[in-house]
C-alpha cells in the first residue's frame, strides 16, 4: 500500500472517496467528520489535511491569530522547467488560495498559548523555499520573544524547493539557527511529522523537536524511494520509510492518531513548561 | 602523463598528446619553435574554455576522477592530520574524515568528504556519500574543537548523503538536521569550502559556518542535475542533464552573485587536478586569511554574524499592510 495514493478513476466525485488504506469507499462527509481519518473500523487511514483544517483541528475554536500572511515568493533564480517557476506559482496560488505553502501564528490549545506553523502538500508539495523558510523562522523568533511553546507540523513532500535552488537549502540553516537559540532559550518545540516529510525539512526543522511526534503510517525519510531503489538496485522492505519505521529505530517519541493530537499536545505543554 | 580529458577539451588533449611526442624526442629536437607554438595554443585554448564553463562542464570538471580530494589536501596543505575516527555509536563512515590538523600557525579541526581516488578507496568511501555515522562523527569532533578552542575547517566533496537502507534506519535526516542546528551555534570559528561537489544537504551537514568559500570549478546545488532532471523532465538524458545543470544556478560564480558564498578561490589553468600543489596553495592562503580573521573576532560577534549571514537569506516579496 503507498501512503499518498490518490482515489482510483471510476469514483464518483464529490460524495464518496476511495480510502487508500482499506480500499472501502466511503462516504466523504464520514471522513471530515472525523478529522480527515477514515470511518471504516480497523482502518483509520489517515487522509491529507489542509493548514486551515489543521488549525481547526488542533486549536481552540477562532484562536488563531495569522502572522505574515503577506509574505509572498519571487523567482530568485528566473527558474524555467516545463514551465516557468513564475508562473507555476501563480497556478498554485489559484489552486490552493495561499500564497505559499506554510501558515504560521498564534493561537490557543485547551487554553494554552502556542505558536504554530504548518507546511501544506497541497502547495508544491509542501516544499520550502524562502517563503516558508522566512515564515517559519519569524515564527521561531517570536517564540523565542515571547516565550511561547512552538509546534511545527511538516507536510512536506517535496524537502527544499529545487526552483529556487541553493536559496531553499539555505532556508534549512535559517530555521535551525533560529531553532538552536530557541532552545537554548528554554523553549518547547514540538514537531509533528505527517505524511509526507522528506528530504531538506526531514533533514532541518522536521528533526529538531525536544519531541517528536508523527501521525500513524506517514512516509517520512531522507532520500525519495526511487533514488533508493535506483541507488542500491534492491527491493526496499515492508513499511520502509513509515511512522511506524521511524518509531522502530529511534527517531520517533509518539505515534498519535489526528483524533489523539490535541489532547497529547497540551499534556506534553503541561509537563514541559519554560523555567524561570 | 597528462591527466584524462573531458568532453570539451578532446582537441587541447590532442594537442598535448603531439606536445608528448615532439617532447620525447628530446630537447635538442629541431622543431623548437614548434612546440613553443603548440605549448601557447594549449594554454590559450584552457584559458578561453576554462574562463567560460557551461554548468554541465563545471559539473564535470569537478567529478574528475584525478581531481584534489580531501586527502590531497590533508597531505599538501596541512603540516600534520591526525584522524580521529569514532562516532561512538555505529561505525567508521570512510566517506567523512575528521581529525586534528596545523595548517600555519593554526590548530585545527579538520573535517571533510572524502570520495576515493581508486577504486577499492571509492567503494569504501561510498564514492563520497556519507552514512548518518559520519554527520555523527563529524559533530562529536566539531563538539570537542569548540570546547578546546580549535577552529574548524570544513572540505566539502559529495554527491549527496547516502541513499540506502541502512542509511534512513540508522536516521540520516535526524544526524543531518542535529549537525546543521549544532553548527549554527558552535562557539568556535567555523570556515567552509566546496572543493569539489557540493551535494545538497550531505553538503550542508558539515557545511554551515562563518565563511563559506568554493573551489572555481565546484558546484553547490539543492539536488544533483541528474534529480532535477529526472523529476522535471522525467528522465535524465544528455539533454536535460545540462539544462538542468544551467537552471539550478549551481556554479561559483552564481553563488557569489547570488550572496550565497563569501569567496571564490581561483583553480590552476585547466581545473584544479592539473595542478594539485598550486591549487592547494591558493586554498591555504585562503584559509589561513580567514582563520586570522575569524580567531580575533570575539566569539559573541563571530556567533551573531553567522547568524545573521543565514538570516538574510531568501528572496520574497511583502505587501505594506494598510495599518499596523
Amino acid at each position: 500500500m503507498s501512503v499518498g495514493e490518490q482515489p482510483k478513476r471510476g469514483v464518483p466525485e464529490g460524495l464518496w472517496v476511495r480510502c487508500p488504506g482499506c480500499k472501502v469507499t466511503v462516504f466523504k462527509k464520514d471522513v471530515q467528520a472525523r478529522q480527515n481519518v477514515c470511518p471504516e473500523p480497523n482502518c483509520g487511514h489517515h487522509f491529507y489535511t489542509s493548514a486551515r483544517d489543521r488549525i481547526a483541528q488542533l486549536l481552540d475554536d477562532a484562536s488563531f491569530e495569522e502572522w505574515d500572511a503577506e509574505v509572498r515568493p519571487l523567482d530568485p533564480l528566473g527558474f524555467v522547467d516545463r514551465i516557468p517557476y513564475s508562473k507555476r506559482l501563480v497556478e498554485e496560488q489559484a489552486k490552493t488560495g495561499m500564497f505559499d505553502a506554510a501558515v504560521t501564528g498564534k493561537g490557543f490549545i485547551r487554553g494554552r498559548g502556542v505558536v504554530l506553523g504548518i507546511t501544506d502538500f497541497a502547495f508544491m508539495a509542501g516544499s520550502m523555499g524562502s517563503v516558508v523558510g522566512e515564515k517559519l523562522t519569524r515564527a521561531v523568533e517570536r517564540a523565542t520573544e515571547h516565550r511561547l511553546p512552538l509546534i511545527l507540523v511538516s507536510g512536506s513532500g517535496g524537502g527544499a524547493r529545487m526552483q529556487e535552488g541553493i536559496f531553499s537549502l539555505m532556508q534549512m540553516v535559517k530555521v535551525s539557527a533560529a531553532l538552536a537559540r530557541y532552545q537554548k532559550a528554554g523553549g518547547l518545540y514540538l514537531s509533528i511529522l505527517t505524511n509526507p516529510t522528506m528530504g531538506g525539512v526531514a533533514a532541518s526543522w522536521a528533526f529538531q523537536g525536544d519531541l517528536t511526534l508523527a501521525e500513524p503510517k506517514a512516509m517520512i525519510g531522507f532520500a525519495g524511494a526511487r533514488t533508493i531503489k535506483n541507488t542500491i538496485r534492491l527491493e526496499l522492505p515492508e513499511g520502509f520509510q513509515t511512522s511506524e519505521f521511524l518509531l522502530k529505530h529511534g527517531f520517533v517519541d509518539r505515534i498519535v492518531h489526528r483524533q489523539d493530537l490535541r489532547t497529547e499536545v497540551a499534556r506534553i505543554i503541561d509537563y514541559c513548561q519554560l523555567k524561570g | 602523463m597528462p591527466p584524462s580529458p573531458l568532453p570539451f577539451e578532446e582537441d587541447i588533449y590532442e594537442l598535448e598528446q603531439s606536445l608528448a611526442v615532439l617532447e620525447a624526442a628530446g630537447p635538442d629536437a629541431p622543431n623548437a619553435t614548434e612546440l613553443k607554438r603548440i605549448r601557447r595554443e594549449i594554454l590559450s585554448l584552457q584559458k578561453a574554455r576554462f574562463s567560460n564553463l557551461q554548468a554541465w562542464d563545471t559539473i564535470l570538471v569537478s567529478r574528475h576522477p584525478q581531481r584534489p580530494q580531501f586527502l590531497d589536501y590533508s597531505g599538501l596543505i596541512f603540516e600534520e592530520f591526525v584522524e580521529l575516527h569514532g562516532d561512538r555509536a555505529f561505525g567508521d563512515d570512510r566517506a567523512l574524515r575528521t581529525g586534528l590538523a596545523r595548517i600555519g600557525d593554526f590548530k585545527v579541526m579538520l573535517v571533510g568528504h572524502h570520495k576515493g581516488r581508486n577504486r577499492e578507496e571509492r567503494q569504501q568511501c561510498f564514492y563520497g556519500c556519507a552514512h548518518p555515522e559520519g554527520y555523527r562523527k563529524a559533530l562529536s569532533k566539531m563538539q570537542i574543537a569548540a570546547k578546546f578552542g580549535l577552529p574548524i575547517v570544513c572540505l566539502i566533496d559529495t554527491p549527496g548523503a547516502y541513499p540506502g537502507i541502512g542509511a534512513e534506519q540508522r536516521g540520516q535526516s535526524q544526524l543531518i538536521a542535529t549537525s546543521i542546528l549544532e553548527m549554527s551555534q558552535l562557539p568556535t570559528p567555523i570556515v567552509c569550502v566546496v572543493i569539489g561537489e557540493g551535494g545538497s544537504g550531505g553538503a550542508l551537514g558539515i557545511g554551515v559556518g562563518d565563511r563559506v568559500g568554493m573551489l572555481q570549478h565546484a558546484y553547490y546545488s539543492v539536488i544533483s542535475p541528474e534529480g532535477c532532471a529526472g523529476i522535471l523532465w522525467k528522465v535524465a538524458t544528455d539533454e536535460t542533464k545540462p539544462r538542468a545543470a544551467s537552471a539550478l544556478k549551481l556554479t561559483a560564480n552564481e553563488l557569489l552573485a547570488n550572496k550565497i558564498i563569501d569567496e571564490i578561490i581561483p583553480e590552476p589553468i585547466g581545473g584544479a587536478h592539473r595542478n594539485p600543489r598550486e591549487m592547494g596553495q591558493s586554498l591555504k592562503l585562503c584559509l589561513i586569511r580567514w582563520l586570522r580573521e575569524l580567531t580575533a573576532t570575539p566569539v559573541e560577534t563571530l556567533l551573531a554574524s553567522r547568524y545573521d549571514r543565514y538570516r538574510s537569506i531568501g528572496l520574497f516579496t511583502e505587501a505594506v499592510a494598510a495599518a499596523e
